[in-house]
């Protein structure tokens, strides 16, 4: 019954990597735009430092 | 004293004339380009002749396509450098005559100079002399959409260092469609099927361009001169 | 009039909101997504014509549904943009490109790996496959320009009308592209979704379609976050927004 599942009526070739490429292009996503974010906040974080020192 | 819109639009048309023809080798370039690669496509496929009539209409049509994308990249860079094109949209006339002008000089130039050599690049590649007419007429049409389109894309890389290949990749992409309909348009003048369909798709990309890209362009060209 | 309007485009609401939601979002899509895939994988009955092979169909189609619809979403915030002098329509014209170019690369390599045991090869010229390479394209283009203009502003800017322009001809190069075809090939394509499908293979599909539009909004929040941050970095409102 599972090997049945996993084989995919023989299309297991196409079927698996098909997921397996969808799920990393989904999985990049999450991770690019947390990288993203993460970068400007510290970005944001060292200018508005910078800010800081010049006024004082 | 301001000029009136006819007026300007006859000397900058003019202008450019005058600037192209004093520099026939930049005139020329775009042509040997098109001859050059529609000669290395049947060296490097090495077909016999009756052949070469099946591909010729791709052939043709790449070849023209990426040769007036070469010539595309001076259409606003040389009056962008040297401060003539800040002038004219100073001059108190409207940019998008100034575009309009100067597109359709560009095409004068570039476009109905490769419908002029055509004939002889099509005799190399044995397209029979009864198909020319359509030939000549979609790349007429062809190329001056694609001047159009080309214009939309100068405008928005007339200040960047690597501006050319940039050119080439955002206007490629929208000129598909040229591609194919021409293509199959010089493809079915040869087959001796009606090329109606095709030449009217043509067309009606031909007017649909020249009537939305003026504005477009200028748009471009506002966003990167100001 | 349109005060309204401004205040609910200004970047520390946006970027307020844009938190908020994002985890709700994120959650929606994670249980869209299950659910279709464990419906599409082990429940719904495999297809007379393709046998299981139809099942790739639950990522390829909702990936290219939404690599348009990214697509008509940055066109739309770009046209916002230019009008309107909207920054945030850029930040999320800026945030929408890589996630909609990502969806299109996922619906070519979904759609080679389902063309290879229906056509036999891994790429077709078939007119949906050739017209979302050429919005991929598209997207590559309006990316890079954004990218080679040194003012961020001015590329903003360039990159939104490329956008606009864009969106004019995505339909004419995809009703090319299928006149095209007509042209050179027979009808040998399989119809994909058709409208007859039964409920046990439909509601799953559904359901992924959701769960994409779904798991797209939780990206672009994050996404927006950053664009609105790097547009914004010196305002007064950043501090706080940091802060937590």
């Amino acid at each position: 019954m599972m090997s049945n599942f996993w084989s995919m009526g023989g299309y297991a070739r196409y079927v698996w990597p098909c997921f397996g490429f969808a799920g990393a292009v989904l999985a990049w996503n999450l991770w690019a735009a947390r990288r993203l974010l993460a970068g400007a906040r510290l970005r944001s974080a060292r200018a508005l430092a910078m800010a800081a020192s010049d006024a004082r | 004293m301001r000029l009136s819109a006819g007026r300007a639009f006859a000397l900058i048309v003019h202008r450019e004339l005058c600037l192209s023809f004093r520099r026939p080798e930049h005139l020329c370039q775009p042509l040997v380009f098109f001859l050059i690669v529609t000669t290395l496509f049947p060296l490097g496929l090495s077909l016999q002749l009756s052949q070469l009539r099946d591909i010729a209409p791709g052939v043709l049509w790449v070849a023209a396509l990426l040769s007036s994308l070469l010539s595309l990249d001076s259409l606003f860079k040389g009056d962008a450098d040297d401060g003539t094109l800040e002038q004219l949209a100073l001059s108190g006339q409207e940019l998008t005559l100034i575009v309009v002008a100067k597109t359709c000089a560009h095409w004068l130039v570039t476009g109905l100079a490769l419908v002029v050599v055509s004939p002889i690049v099509a005799t190399a590649l044995d397209i029979p002399t009864a198909a020319f007419a359509t030939m000549m007429l979609s790349l007429a049409l062809g190329t001056l959409t694609l001047s159009w389109l080309g214009a939309i894309g100068a405008g928005l890389t007339i200040g960047l260092r690597r501006g050319n290949v940039l050119l080439s990749l955002i206007v490629l992409p929208l000129a598909t469609p040229l591609l194919i309909f021409g293509a199959a348009a010089t493809e079915r003048a040869i087959s001796g099927a009606s090329t109606v369909g095709a030449l009217y798709f043509l067309a009606a990309l031909c007017v649909f361009t020249c009537t939305l890209a003026p504005f477009a362009a200028t748009a471009a060209l506002r966003i990167t001169l100001e | 009039m349109w005060t309204w309007f401004y205040k609910l485009a200004s970047p520390p609401h946006v970027y307020g909101v844009a938190a908020a939601l994002m985890p709700w979002l994120l959650g929606g899509a994670a249980l869209a997504v299950a659910y279709g895939l464990i419906a599409g994988l082990a429940f719904a009955p495999p297809d007379y014509q393709q046998g299981d092979a139809f099942r790739m169909i639950y990522v390829h189609v909702p990936g290219a549904i939404l690599s348009l619809t990214v697509y008509m979403v940055m066109a739309a915030a770009s046209a916002v943009a230019l009008v309107w002098r909207i920054k945030v329509g850029h930040a999320v014209a800026a945030a929408s490109a890589p996630i909609g170019a990502s969806f299109a690369l996922m619906a070519l390599v979904t759609g080679s790996l389902w063309g290879r045991p229906m056509w036999g090869a891994y790429w077709a010229w078939d007119p949906r496959l050739t017209s979302e390479l050429i919005l991929l394209f598209i997207y590559i283009g309006v990316m890079s320009l954004r990218s080679a203009f040194e003012d961020p502003a001015r590329g903003d800017r360039a990159a939104a009308l490329l956008a606009v322009v864009g969106v004019v001809n995505v339909p004419i190069v995809h009703f090319s592209v299928v006149w095209w075809n007509s042209l050179h090939q027979g009808a040998t394509i399989v119809k994909l979704g058709t409208p007859s499908m039964p409920g046990s293979m439909l509601w799953p599909l559904l359901s992924m379609w959701l769960g994409f539009m779904l798991f797209y909004g939780a990206v672009l929040c994050t996404r927006v976050q950053a664009e609105v941050l790097n547009r914004e970095r010196q305002a007064a409102w950043v501090r706080e927004a940091i802060k937590s």
